[in-house]
């Protein structure tokens, strides 16, 4: 029995060390958990959200474009798409091979797919063909159980329901490029298109709005499990250009007799562009699915340009049509007064060189009305040569000549007049004075866009103010503000104006007047321009001497380029307008009369919007004082 | 006074002690024990219901049922004489290590290894009887061991083999958390039977000394898990994934817990096992840091009350049973809440009352039935030499 308690006592004396030593290991763990749950408990709770919150990215609807009476330019279509969930799908081969007997799929389509499926996680849905008609999905939907993984997903695709008239203008979307990653993770979103050119592009961030965002709460595997929120984000906004669509058509038809050429129309008081055509066009629609490679060499090897938006990035050197500017110059400047008189007699000695005018026998004696009314070449070496280069260059540029204008939309180019400090710094060499003589008639140096010719013609045609051509109409609802930048008066005298003005009158209505035979016999709708003839290449001797001597022998590449602005009506200019035919021949046989035609069918559609004269708001204020 | 009483006791007549009646016995049932369980249960019931999104399957519903059928074996293991579970040592010992040497033959296989026995209604792990059947075993030779006879090294071969022959057995599984447990719970055994510290030291010593020798025989999942345990960020998505998310899901249990069922990462999947050896860190995740703490308390008082129950036995088999019994307790919950807290290696250890699973549940209730016999047998004399009274 001692020994029992000896056991007993030893026990004992052990068992307590056992207890402390238990006692203090779960000490241990409460200290752990204390550490875990009090200490670092923030850290913790932020890394478990990060663990189950998954922010998802909801696509906004792109804005639409519309005229400027409404028409849709830009919608979106719904678009059925295919996508697959290779998770899901198990098989992904297997399951393509099944589909291609429901929907043909060509190889590519599968090498995509697959290439897709193996370079993201397993639950992420890869997008296997878009655009899918009614009548496939049905078919899909009817297979389905033998298409595990795949499902049918509804998103939008943008339509251009009159692509062929406003591509040039309006633009396309397409998918985003590697380069275009912004790091904005909408772009990332499958399927996200962003505008690549024209307005689609220019007002891309307003028209594709904000994304909205979903919250969901995924699984270990990213499965999700519920929605905790959803912000729809903000679909982008409307854009109402100034455009008419239904003049845009007229002009665009008008053009398609010729080969190559462009027009513009622009309201001479507001800027708004109205038409603005590019012949031959091409449909954007093509753009938005990813253009096929046989489409895409067609129209980039096209002699014709078809991707060129001619109105804004077709520059030609403006001929005839840059004699306004001239004479604007001397008279602002005083070297000539209008009615002074100079001599033609065919040709200009100047130097050692002798410069021809398009009428070999001469004009004889001719005071300005006269000479712009006939173009008479001669007439504007000596005014050029009065006035000088670098101050022609300023009065074109004050006109919107050789520089890039204030444009709403991109890719215009900003043609050129040249000045002697340009051809120092751009060629090493010192200008030549018969160089002054040859931009005096518009040829040499000097190119201009067809827009660039039309804003000028708006601003002779307004008195000299300073209108910006612009297309966008409004950004938003139809409550949103219409954009109307300032036209503020450039300046030049009124009389100046006026000569000019008048002797625009002439070449339309004049008895010699070199478009007299394309006026508008509608009362009222007269027109007032100015023709253009512009050489693309000197005839050469040796053609000369093989017999060459007509525009229309050459081949066309060679040919002149017809060009011809006018503004109408002639009482309160209201459209001005620019057509420039490319390789067309002569500016008064080929471009006045599709001139004559725009500018008709323009007034008769009248599409200028009401102006607030200055007068009505004086007597509103007067008469609210009274 | 007390001689007489062992004296006569020993015959094996028990005419000296009072005979206690089947209603004694019921009222000498340590009813804090009998409660601990009940309240771990529910909890347990109560955490599964969480795992399983709220619902009674396809957890809760058969954790409760073998949790009634599980409080019944413990009632009636408790009622029993410590003499009978004396006298039955040996036997349990050694039909629990042939179920162990069946394991190994016609065992299932699992996981990756064998460890199951399927009785149908059950998967029976011999292992974990094994924790108990060795307890018992020991109990019953170091009852029969003077302290002298435990100073002697020829008096602890025996008692090794005992402990040994299972072990290697479970290694064999190979069940490295299970071995580790059953040498430990030896290990305090012996410890609290006697034997002198220096011994232990040298064993330790040795074990020390082979580690580089047992690396070399370790399963390649089990170098693993050792490493990863050591590193957790070496493979954040594979195996060290278990400890990152379980220790995301704890932390930001915080103070008060996300609630009830509003654990996100037990309810994501996030957490791995939550039903079974992750079940703590739900609870913890839900019931923050209070709910843990109180859970820890809970089973703190259980395994007190197991000592405290060994410590007024007056026989040795009685002290060393509950003491070893409960120190087996502490040693699942330990080695589970360390393992979940990421403080040692992911072993695979239940956290019993609490973890899904038939026979932890069914182990556990087998200890708590034995330390109640104990208590409600405490004052049962039995001779340190035979059962049958020859001394």
């Amino acid at each position: 029995m001692d020994r029992d308690t000896d056991r007993q006592r030893s026990l004992t004396r052990r068992t307590l060390v056992l207890g402390g030593l238990q006692v203090g290991l779960f000490g241990v763990l409460g200290a752990r958990l204390y550490d875990l749950q009090v200490n670092q408990a923030e850290r913790y709770a932020r890394l478990a959200d990060d663990n189950r919150i998954n922010v998802q990215l909801i696509a906004p609807s792109r804005g639409r474009i519309v005229d400027r009476f409404g028409q849709d330019l830009a919608v979106n279509d719904q678009d059925f798409r295919l996508l697959m969930v290779a998770e899901q799908a198990g098989d992904v081969e297997a399951v393509l091979d099944r589909l291609s007997a429901v929907l043909p799929l060509e190889d590519d389509d599968f090498e995509r797919v697959l290439r897709d499926v193996s370079s993201r996680r397993s639950f992420v849905p890869v997008t296997v063909r878009e655009n899918l008609s009614y009548r496939q999905v049905a078919e899909i939907e009817v297979n389905a159980p033998d298409l595990p993984g795949l499902s049918i997903d509804v998103g939008e695709l943008r339509r251009y329901p009159h692509a062929r008239l406003t591509t040039h203008v309006v633009g396309y979307v397409g998918a985003v490029s590697e380069e275009e990653l912004t790091g904005d993770p909408v772009l990332a979103l499958p399927g996200f298109r962003i505008g690549k050119s024209g307005v689609e592009r220019e007002h891309d961030l307003t028209l594709r709005g904000e994304a909205g965002a979903r919250q969901v709460e995924v699984n270990a595997i990213g499965r999700i499990i519920r929605e905790l929120s959803r912000d729809e984000g903000q679909p982008g906004e409307d854009v109402q250009l100034t455009l008419d669509l239904d003049l845009q058509r007229y002009v665009q038809e008008r053009l398609s007799t010729e080969i190559s050429a462009a027009a513009t129309v622009i309201d001479t008081e507001t800027g708004e562009i109205l038409a603005l055509a590019s012949h031959p066009g091409y449909d954007g629609n093509l753009f938005t699915n990813g253009i096929d490679h046989a489409n895409w060499q067609r129209l980039l090897n096209d002699p014709h340009t078809p991707l060129v938006n001619k109105a804004i990035a077709g520059q030609y050197a403006p001929g005839s049509t840059f004699k306004m500017v001239v004479a604007l110059a001397g008279l602002e400047d005083g070297v000539i007064d209008p009615n002074e008189r100079i001599f033609c007699p065919g040709h200009l000695d100047f130097g050692n060189h002798r410069f021809h005018c398009w009428r070999r026998g001469g004009h004889g004696s001719l005071g300005m009305i006269e000479a712009i009314a006939q173009s008479c070449d001669v007439y504007f070496y000596e005014l050029a040569r009065r006035v000088g280069m670098d101050r022609i260059s300023h009065f074109a540029n004050r006109l919107g000549l050789g520089i890039n204008l204030p444009l709403d939309m991109p890719g215009q180019r900003a043609g050129l007049v040249p000045t002697r400090a340009w051809k120092e710094a751009t060629r090493g060499e010192s200008w030549l004075q018969g160089e002054t003589l040859i931009a005096g008639i518009g040829q040499g140096y000097v190119l201009a866009t067809p827009l660039q010719l039309a804003v000028m013609t708006a601003r002779l045609a307004n008195g000299g103010r300073e209108v910006t051509p612009h297309l966008t109409l409004r950004v938003g609802g139809p409550d949103a503000p219409l954009v109307d930048p300032p036209a503020e008066p450039l300046g030049f005298a009124e009389e100046n104006m006026a000569v000019v003005r008048e002797a625009m009158i002439s070449v339309t209505s004049g008895r010699t007047g070199t478009a007299r035979r394309s006026q508008i016999d509608e009362p009222g709708f007269e027109m007032a321009g100015k023709t253009g003839t512009s050489q693309v290449r000197r005839i050469t001797a040796a053609e000369r001497a093989a017999g060459i001597t007509r525009n229309q022998d050459l081949p066309w590449a060679r040919r002149d380029h017809a060009l011809f602005v006018g503004y109408a009506p002639i009482a309160s200019p209201r459209y001005a307008c620019s057509v420039v035919v490319e390789h067309g021949g002569g500016g008064s046989a080929v471009a006045a009369p599709i001139a004559s035609d725009i500018l008709r069918e323009t007034q008769r559609r009248a599409p200028a919007r009401p102006l607030i004269q200055a007068s009505d708001l004086a007597d509103g204020l007067e008469g609210q004082d009274g | 006074m007390s001689l007489t009483f062992e004296s006569a006791g020993v015959g094996g007549t028990l005419s000296n002690e009072p005979k206690l009646s089947l209603a004694d016995k019921l009222l000498r049932l340590n009813w804090l024990v009998a409660l601990l369980v009940c309240l771990l249960g529910a909890i347990g019931c109560a955490m599964l219901y969480s795992a399983g999104d709220g619902g009674w399957d396809p957890w809760a519903r058969r954790q409760l049922v073998r949790f009634a059928g599980g409080f019944v074996v413990m009632l009636v293991i408790a009622l029993i004489s410590i003499r009978v579970w004396m006298r039955l040592a040996y036997v349990i010992y050694f039909a629990s290590l042939a179920l162990l040497i069946a394991v190994e033959i016609m065992g299932q296989v699992g996981m990756g290894a064998q460890r199951w026995i399927n009785l149908g209604f059950m998967q029976l792990q011999p292992s974990e009887l094994m924790k108990v059947a060795t307890v018992l075993a020991l109990a019953r030779y170091f009852h029969g061991t003077s302290l002298e006879e435990v100073g002697r090294l020829t008096r602890l071969i025996l008692p090794l083999a005992l402990v040994l022959a299972p072990t290697a057995l479970v290694l064999q599984q190979p069940d490295l958390g299970t071995a580790l447990m059953l040498m430990m719970v030896a290990g305090a055994i012996f410890f609290v039977a006697g034997v002198r510290l220096w011994k232990f030291a040298i064993v330790i010593a040795g074990g020390l000394a082979a580690i580089p020798v047992a690396w070399q025989f370790l399963h390649g999942y089990q170098r693993e898990r050792i490493l990863t345990f050591l590193d957790p960020s070496r493979d954040p998505l594979g195996a060290g994934y278990h400890i990152t998310q379980s220790t995301i899901a704890l932390g930001s249990g915080g103070l008060f817990g996300r609630g009830f069922g509003q654990g996100t990462q037990s309810h994501l999947n996030f957490l791995p096992e939550r039903q079974t050896d992750f079940i703590f860190t739900m609870l913890a995740e839900e019931f923050g840091l209070i709910g843990g703490l109180t859970l820890i308390g809970l089973f703190g008082l259980l395994i007190a009350a197991g000592i405290i129950i060994g410590l007024r036995s007056y026989s040795q088999f009685g002290r060393l049973l509950a003491i070893g019994l409960a120190t087996n307790l502490f040693l699942y919950v330990f080695i589970n809440i360390a393992m979940v807290t990421g403080r040692i290696p992911v072993v695979g250890v239940p956290l019993p009352l609490i973890s899904y699973g038939g026979t932890a549940m069914l182990t556990v209730m087998v200890s708590m039935g034995l330390i109640l016999s104990v208590s409600i047998h405490r004052d049962q004399r039995i001779s340190r030499h035979t059962l049958d009274g020859d001394m």
